[in-house]
């Protein structure tokens, strides 16, 4: 009985596996296909199907004057607008949690509770409520197509996350480690920076991995806050399919947008399984 | 020069947490706080460490009023029943952790944390993190860290209460060597626990605090043999002394249909119904004694605990070795007559064994 189990639960991850890692699989093959071997007749493995080629991965750093398709600068962009935008709610919302976490808030009858659910409900809308609102917002202040009017559309979305994880982390970091440290000589700054922040390592990375994926993966607001002037990598992608679509540089493209993710899930995946502080604390 | 609290109040919510507390702590002495828990034990040592601020009242220290000074800078040491270390550092950095934030140079240092780690007995652990010790070495670390840093008061929070039985055992001894030999005469050692037995053994100023009111100060000796009402005869003693409702006669007191000859401490009290209290140490099981019914036996180490009944009574006896008892067995025994208390209706204590007579 137990053997049918296990050959039951093995199967299952196989199928599944097969499902997520199949659509990679056939991009990483189609990458290395030129016109003919895309349009030919269905191809999967290099050298015996088809003859593979390096096209596809050239073009993507020519210049468009040369028929390249140049993901360079949407690659810094996105870099830029998702590592600026991360940090930043990072320290906000560490603070913003340190402090639910900590201290007694109460403006009538909203308490910390209440606030720590008006952060996260942010997230709960869908973007495309959020989307005119942000739009008008954008263009008032004229940052309507730009790098700065991104990060501050993408801190908006990215807090909550940072909120959320860190007061989930806080609230397990027990409440004595503090009052030792402000008996130990430190006011309550040097407690936070000395004390509670080193301590709060596994939880910082598990947030800022977070803020990182969602950043990175957005397509939404990236596509109805830019133009021409700026262009993040998921639009750029999105944007190579047009009326006659050179599939090689679109998958090698899609598989160099997703390359950071798959370190950071890695990442994120080691510091979730041993990121429990409480048992250090006991 | 002592530490002095003023009718000191702190009520959060519905129900105090510190009503009325007053005390005049001096320096070079031991105090110990006994109370059941949620007694208010932690919010007074919190209180006087400055964590909480109380709604009224006021605390003293060398003529300074203590309110105005933050936590951070009133020279306390405190160790939590729950065992606190910054698990970020070593040992060694742990107990260095207080010095260096008042900024001592780094020969000091090295002396004050090499000092407190003999005394607790953790020389050699200096460079292990935290987390690889066990409950009762985190708790000596917690313990060096306010040695190490001399503090003028030092605050102790049930600071066993969470160790198994044997090292609990083993570090209050160790605690009273420490405490009669390694303190100076400035310092002010203020000592919370639950346990009437680490009170006595301490032997020294008790408190006994219930829901927030302190209910008798003195020394633990006088704690123990006069405990001033019942709650703090059932507060001071483990198993709680056992109270009997009964009547006083001219010359037997009589309960649950039970004569036993008058007690001589008795002689003056009035004729009239008392709750009379004797403690578990002086029921023994006698074959000539009163019949009782087993409720339960518990058997903890090398002492039984019997619960018995007899009409409406219910009483615990304490026998000093393990025996069996089947539940609703007839047992006989016998109570000291030269050790029971007499109580007032109000609770107040009228006579007792150690020659307090209030009527």
């Amino acid at each position: 009985m137990y053997k049918f189990y296990t050959i039951l639960k093995y199967s299952f991850v196989t199928l599944w596996t097969m499902f997520v890692v199949a659509p990679f699989l056939w991009a990483l093959s189609t990458s290395f296909k030129d016109f003919q071997s895309v349009n030919s007749k269905v191809t999967y493995i290099p050298w015996v199907d088809y003859q593979p080629s390096l096209e596809g991965w050239k073009v993507l750093i020519k210049s468009p004057a040369k028929g390249g398709v140049d993901i360079v600068e949407p690659y810094f962009n996105s870099i830029f607008v998702t590592c600026t935008a991360s940090l930043i709610s990072i320290c906000l919302g560490t603070l913003a949690a340190y402090a639910l976490s900590r201290f007694t808030f109460k403006a009538g009858f909203v308490k910390n509770n209440d606030i720590t659910f008006f952060f996260i409900s942010q997230r709960i809308m869908p973007p495309i409520v959020l989307s005119i609102p942000f739009f008008i917002f954008l263009s008032t202040i004229g940052l309507l197509d730009s790098l700065i009017g991104l990060v501050v559309v993408y801190i908006v979305l990215l807090m909550p996350i940072a909120v959320w994880i860190m007061v989930d982390f806080f609230n397990r970091v027990p409440k004595e480690l503090d009052e030792t440290a402000l008996i130990d000589g430190c006011n309550p700054y040097q407690a936070f920076y000395k004390v509670v922040l080193p301590n709060s390592i596994p939880g910082l990375i598990v947030a800022g991995m977070f803020c990182i994926i969602f950043g990175w993966i957005d397509f939404f607001f990236a596509f109805i806050l830019t133009f021409t002037e700026v262009q993040l990598l998921p639009v750029k992608v999105v944007a190579l399919n047009s009326s006659v679509t050179p599939w090689w540089s679109l998958s090698a493209s899609a598989l160099v947008s997703v390359a950071p993710l798959i370190i950071v899930a890695f990442v994120v995946e080691r510091f979730l399984s041993k990121g429990n502080l409480s048992g250090a604390l006991k | 020069m002592n530490l002095i609290a003023n009718n000191l109040k702190y009520k959060p919510d519905h129900e105090f947490h510190l009503n009325d507390v007053s005390f005049n702590f001096k320096k070079g002495n031991l105090y110990t706080i006994l109370g059941r828990t949620l007694s208010g034990k932690t919010t007074l040592l919190k209180t006087i460490a400055g964590l909480l601020n109380p709604d009224s009242g006021d605390i003293q220290f060398e003529e300074k009023d203590f309110g105005k000074i933050p936590v951070w800078e009133r020279n306390v040491a405190m160790v939590y029943q729950q065992f606190i270390n910054y698990p970020h550092l070593t040992v060694y950095e742990n107990i260095s952790f207080p010095l260096k934030q008042r900024k001592l140079n780094e020969e000091k240092i090295k002396t004050d944390v090499n000092e407190a780690l003999k005394t607790v007995g953790l020389i050699g652990f200096e460079n292990r993190k935290i987390q690889e010790l066990s409950g009762g070495q985190q708790q000596r670390v917690a313990l060096a860290r306010s040695l190490a840093k001399k503090a003028k008061i030092l605050l102790l929070d049930e600071p066993l209460v969470n160790l198994d039985y044997k090292l609990r055992e083993q570090l209050r001894e160790e605690f009273k060597k420490i405490f009669s030999e390694g303190f100076s005469d400035e310092t002010i050692l203020i000592y919370s626990t639950t346990d009437p037995q680490e009170v006595m053994e301490l032997n020294g100023e008790v408190i006994v605090l219930d829901e927030g009111k302190v209910l008798q100060t003195g020394p633990a000796k006088e704690i123990f043999e006069n405990p001033k009402n019942l709650k703090v005869a059932e507060i001071s003693n483990d198993p709680p002394m056992n109270i009997i409702n009964g009547a006083k006669n001219s010359n037997k007191i009589n309960f649950e249909n039970i004569d036993i000859d008058l007690p001589k401490h008795f002689t003056k009290l009035e004729n009239k119904n008392y709750s009379f209290g004797i403690r578990a140490a002086e029921i023994k099981l006698n074959s000539n004694g009163i019949e009782f019914e087993v409720e339960l036996a518990e058997i903890s180490g090398s002492e039984t605990l019997l619960h018995l009944k007899r009409g409406n009574t219910k009483i615990i006896a304490l026998i000093e070795e393990v025996m069996n008892f089947k539940i609703h067995e007839k047992v006989r025994v016998g109570f000291n007559p030269t050790k029971f208390y007499a109580f007032n209706e109000d609770g107040s204590l009228i006579s007792s064994p150690y020659g307090v007579y209030n009527g």
